[in-house]
């Protein structure tokens, strides 16, 4: 019988949650790493064992774990993130150019075919790869070589490289989303980067259609049509149907367009799931309550999902890495709060349950479907 | 032989219990008690001290025989008692201050 395995990262560790293909109890192991910062976990799709771990501290710096048995055991590997070259310059909130320096690993992203090769983004902004299980990390410095990276700024979480999208039907190409320069494409492995944020508005920077500069929150693919993008952007929904040349506002009648995670059904590509926040004064969710809303055709016309959560006083936050999809014949949808719950919706979205409900601000989700 | 006290943290992360017990060859310094400690603790690197500058992280403390010893130039020599293993080295996670912003 199939089972389901949530990665969970938190504030103040990691946490396994497993279930049967029911999805209805839950065991629950964690804290890994009490204490530390955990900003992603992830899990090899060739070997669903082979997890990947970044652990951070403001005291003690960066660290990545890696387990072989499906994170009964860890052990660290390097946690060396040095840039190519000579790093160079970006744009400091003052407006003068700042020199790179690396403060944490966001994002990990294991490769579709080998379980030694991850991606990982970093802050400051910059894609670092390893293909010896993290043995060693290399930058695919191109991506902040492509010419924009001087004047891309940090936004006020930091300018951190946090969405790696790997497209399964060409293995050169990958999207990556940075807040605040926007999304880039490869069309060559990682060694040549075009901004892709054609189409996109965003009144808070001076030119509001500017070639980098936007703030994307998070992007999606399905993996059967790797040429449509979603992106929950600062503000605005967007979505693409060529790879990312020309993007189109999809939010149609969602009461707020503002929030953090996007994500896809996992057989339906054109069912998209958004958890709009109040927001970016306020992050939390409108009138207390707390709903995702779910588009059956790609966008424009979404429904409120609410049977199971909360709908009053709820003014928890749901941050950017923390929706994530199973591929159970009925699509599980997960994603966790910052108040410490991790929903689960069995059932694409029309009911949900708290699978935990008190852990640490949440701030990734991860889900594995294991055979 | 020098004695190494570590915060709890990487003490887990070392899997350490207690103090740290090395030989340094040569004048005891920061840069070589650590050098030493991270030597036979490879994981240890880069969370005392950055990787590239070498410096020490901005909320890791050392402290000895009752001194901060934090803001001295690592090449300088430690006092005789942590060179002749009386009192240990200790590395000192920075108090935070409850602030909960940066820092959780």
């Amino acid at each position: 019988m199939s089972k389901v395995r949530v990665l969970v990262g938190t504030r103040k560790g990691a946490f396994i949650l497993e279930s049967d293909g029911k999805r209805q109890k839950w065991d629950i192991s964690g804290p890994h790493f009490a204490g530390w910062e955990l900003y992603h976990v992830k899990g090899s799709p060739v070997d669903p064992d082979r997890l990947y771990a970044s652990q951070s501290s403001g005291w003690f710096g960066q660290l990545i774990q890696r387990s072989n048995d499906g994170g009964k055991t860890w052990e660290p590997v390097d946690n060396k993130f040095v840039y190519d070259g000579v790093p160079g310059t970006h744009q400091w909130y003052d407006g003068k150019p700042h020199p790179w320096e690396f403060k944490r690993v966001w994002h990990l992203e294991p490769s579709l075919t080998d379980p030694d090769t991850v991606y990982a983004g970093v802050e400051d902004a910059a894609l670092f790869r390893t293909t010896d299980g993290g043995k060693s990390w290399h930058e695919l410095s191109g991506l902040r070589g492509h010419g924009s990276g001087s004047r891309w700024q940090p936004g006020a979480g930091g300018m951190g490289l946090h969405t790696i999208l790997l497209d399964p039907s060409n293995s050169q190409r990958m999207y990556i989303a940075i807040s605040a320069a926007g999304t880039f494409r490869t069309d060559d492995d990682g060694t040549t980067w075009k901004p892709i944020n054609r189409g996109l508005k965003s009144e808070y920077i001076p030119d509001p259609d500017a070639e980098v500069g936007h703030c994307v929150h998070r992007i999606a693919l399905h993996q059967s049509r790797p040429n449509v993008l979603f992106m929950q952007k600062h503000w605005d929904i967007m979505r693409t149907d060529d790879a990312g040349e020309q993007w189109r506002e999809v939010s149609g009648n969602l009461p707020t367009d503002f929030g953090f995670v996007i994500d896809v059904h996992a057989h339906e590509p054109e069912t998209i799931y958004v958890v709009p926040i109040k927001s970016d004064r306020e992050h939390y969710p409108m009138d207390g309550k707390l709903r995702v809303f779910r588009s059956k055709i790609g966008g424009d016309e979404w429904e409120p999902l609410t049977k199971g959560l909360p709908q009053s006083d709820c003014y928890v936050d749901v941050l950017r890495e923390a929706m994530a999809v199973d591929s159970l014949d009925s699509c599980g949808v997960y994603f966790g709060t910052t108040g410490g719950q991790v929903y689960a919706s069995a059932d694409a979205g029309d009911s949900w349950m708290p699978i935990v409900r008190d852990l640490p601000a949440v701030l990734s989700v991860e889900v594995q479907t294991l055979a | 032989m020098i004695r190494i006290v570590l915060p709890a943290h990487l003490r887990t992360l070392a899997k350490i219990s207690g103090e740290v017990e090395l030989d340094v060859e040569g004048p005891v310094t920061q840069r070589s008690v650590l050098d030493a400690l991270e030597a036979r603790y490879p994981m240890l690197q880069g969370t005392i001290r950055d990787h590239v500058t070498q410096q020490r992280r901005a909320f890791v403390r050392f402290f000895a025989c009752e001194q901060d010893l934090s803001h001295e130039s690592p090449d300088v020599l430690l006092p005789d008692a942590v060179a002749s293993g009386a009192e240990p080295f200790l590395v000192v996670g920075a108090i935070a201050g409850g602030l909960g912003l940066e820092l959780h």
